[in-house]
């Protein structure tokens, strides 16, 4: 017995090897992330959550941790009469403004991506929300009081100011073109919404214009060729080729234009979670059990949307 | 047969010639009536109209707070209490460049961001690059939970973890190692908690560098590094996501050739691989870099003395144009304007000779149809 299985043992893990060494090679490509997200992130992770579950005292010299079990979540939830309210809020504020900025978005890269005079620049001009929205741009923004009063005369909405006058379109025009054909009026106030809001979702949807158009770069041409002179037209060659092409793209564009409308400082929850760190007390650890519930939430939402679209996603290769 | 055969080559060469004679007996004009006003024509010269003013349109759009800015930059103090003055400066002056130039070290800050930026991007394009392929092509055990996490690393902001994050590079030590070597056990000092109040830049920087406690890696370029190696940084996640759903849509037959001829899987992610996804890689790299360029969050928490000079340090009224003149807030917004144009102008540069890759990449190498 103790022979035969001597002489077995080299002999299968010789057999066994492709499969096992594709996974260990697999293994091997995420190592540096492992490694990181275990030794650097999840410390950090769990040092937030573990503040959730604490009261920190202020005493001469250092402070103290008081461990009070689950009392920020229920102060979060039952006692602050506005979090649940902002929650619902910022929830449906997303309903609208995700398909519209990933609607823009891959509408745009598909335009920037056709041959004309001046794409180079037009790319180029596209590009400044990616930069100009982010870090010490924003805070310079946030200073800029040159702007509005530059602003003033031209009339145009830099997203500062919200007055009627400013609105590029009035709801009463579209509406009197939209009544002839007779759509439901969510949908005119939608498209009307969304004509004002136009400098929001440009600036918000460059880097999401960015990523369609090198998805779209790499579909190769040989297909658009071969369509062509099967006959098709360029809607007909939209929805049965590029469209399915860019599918993975869409999944990665939506998870990442909900993150990041979910996360970004000026989302309504993340405003309020950021002004009740100071304005409540102990309002650190509780705006801590704040946060965490709002991530867990958003993870929700994520794994649902990516759980139903990605039934529809097409990748070129078999499984 | 044969006589069939030359049959056809007869009728190709008769009509070929014909409609060379049809096309030189056709006048000028009816030729030009003919391809002008046509239906497919007027088609297309419509798209390309409307096409143009929609990209003009969406262009004003997103550069006139540019505008404004540039048109600032130019203006003498007087042109801020000017009513008469809006977009076109008056009194013309390179006044405002030319401090923030010479007076809040440009060229310093510069070339620190450009290292720090440039070698930060590099390491996160390749190691994005390496994880996502593995999450891609690879069945393994757990494949799902990684990808998991990758996402989670995306959904929670690092703002939220700024405290956490600034005591784990202060006192940085792996798993604990260094602090049992040293005896370990420390309490942290009063002075950090402040953090938690958003006082970042107060923390006195009392201690050495090695502290039993851990290694100081605050002032230096590690904690963005390692934060880079390990696929963690500003938006880490999306570039990972992003390189998975392109990988995952590389046709395996490209690879499996590859391992016939008896390459390595990391032969074939190098040789085959990589050079396909060229237009992803600089994606990655152009939002990599430039957001590192601009970022003020890390480098905030990071850089806490005033010795390394970096970009956000230069937004700054440079000692020059200070003045308690009239329209003083108008003109110090303009100044903190400039500094951003500045900021802004290499990556702007950077673009223009990076999208030329973009678009080159795969029609180089167009092997995606089977």
């Amino acid at each position: 017995m103790t022979n035969d299985v001597k002489i077995k043992a080299p002999k299968r893990r010789k057999n066994a090897s492709l499969e096992k060494r594709k996974a260990r090679a697999g293994w091997i490509f995420v190592l540096p992330f492992l490694i990181g997200f275990i030794v650097v992130y999840l410390p950090m992770i769990i040092d937030s959550i573990r503040y959730s579950f604490y009261h920190i005292k202020f005493i001469t010299g250092g402070y103290e941790l008081v461990p009070v079990g689950w009392q920020n979540y229920n102060y979060a939830l039952f006692e602050s009469t506005e979090y649940v309210q902002t929650l619902v809020k910022g929830l449906t504020d997303m309903v609208f403004d995700i398909p519209m900025i990933l609607i823009f978005s891959l509408f745009m890269a598909v335009l920037l991506n056709q041959k004309m005079v001046g794409r180079a620049a037009f790319r180029a001009i596209f590009f400044v929300p990616v930069i100009a929205s982010t870090g010490i741009m924003e805070a310079i923004d946030a200073q800029n009081t040159l702007s509005d009063y530059m602003g003033e005369a031209s009339g145009i909405e830099d997203g500062s100011g919200e007055s009627a006058a400013t609105d590029i379109v009035s709801a009463m025009d579209i509406e009197v073109l939209f009544s002839g054909m007779a759509v439901g009026q969510g949908l005119v106030e939608y498209v009307v919404t969304a004509i004002n809001n136009i400098y929001d979702i440009v600036n918000r949807s460059g880097v999401q214009m960015l990523i369609f158009l090198a998805g779209l770069q790499s579909i190769s041409p040989a297909i658009y060729e071969s369509v062509q002179i099967d006959g098709a037209t360029s809607w007909e060659t939209f929805w049965k080729i590029t469209f399915p092409m860019i599918s993975p793209m869409i999944l990665v564009n939506a998870v990442y234009t909900i993150i990041d409308a979910f996360t970004t400082d000026s989302n309504v929850v993340m405003k309020f979670i950021s002004s009740s760190e100071k304005s409540i007390t102990n309002g650190n650890v509780i705006t801590s059990a704040m946060a965490w519930m709002y991530f867990l939430l958003v993870i929700a939402i994520i794994a649902l949307f990516a759980l139903i679209f990605s039934a529809f996603v097409f990748y070129q290769r078999r499984d | 047969m044969n006589q069939n055969v030359e049959n056809q080559v007869k009728v190709r060469k008769e009509s070929k010639n014909k409609i060379r004679v049809d096309f030189d007996r056709t006048p000028l004009k009816e030729r030009l009536k003919a391809k002008f006003l046509s239906l497919f024509f007027l088609k297309k010269v419509l798209w390309y109209i409307v096409r143009l003013i929609l990209l003009i349109g969406i262009s004003y759009i997103v550069l006139f707070p540019h505008f404004t800015k540039i048109a600032g930059s130019f203006m003498a103090p007087e042109d801020f209490v000017d009513v008469t003055v809006r977009l076109i400066p008056k009194n013309f002056s390179l006044e405002m460049y030319r401090a923030i130039w010479s007076e809040l070290g440009y060229v310093q800050a510069f070339t620190n961001t450009l290292l720090l930026s440039l070698s930060t991007a590099l390491i996160q394009t390749f190691i994005c690059c390496f994880v996502a392929y593995g999450l891609a092509k690879f069945k393994f055990k757990g494949n799902n939970i990684v990808f998991f996490a990758v996402v989670f690393s995306l959904v929670v902001p690092h703002p939220t973890l700024r405290l956490s994050m600034f005591m784990s590079f202060r006192y940085f030590d792996i798993l604990g190692i260094f602090g049992f070597l040293n005896g370990g056990g420390f309490e942290i000092p009063f002075t950090d908690i402040r953090i938690l109040e958003d006082v970042v830049d107060i923390i006195p920087n009392a201690w050495d560098k090695f502290s039993p406690e851990g290694i100081n890696l605050t002032n230096t370029y590690w904690p963005l590094i390692i934060l880079s190696l390990c696929g963690l940084a500003f938006k880490n996640g999306l570039y990972i996501f992003m390189l998975r759903q392109f990988f995952r849509g590389v046709p395996d037959e490209l690879e499996e050739s590859a391992y016939i001829d008896g390459s390595g899987v990391f032969r074939t992610f190098f040789q085959i691989i990589l050079p396909l996804s060229v237009p992803m890689m600089i994606t990655v790299f152009l939002f990599a870099f430039s957001w590192q360029w601009t970022d003020d969050f890390y480098t905030g928490l990071f850089f806490t003395d005033a010795k390394t000079v970096l970009m956000p340090n230069i937004v700054n009224i440079p000692t020059s144009l200070t003045t308690d003149y009239a329209g003083q807030n108008l003109y110090y917004a303009a100044i903190r304007n400039t500094c951003g144009i500045m900021i802004i102008a290499p990556l702007i540069i950077m673009y223009l000779f990076c999208q030329k890759y973009l678009v080159q990449g795969i029609e180089r190498s167009g092997l995606t149809a089977d």
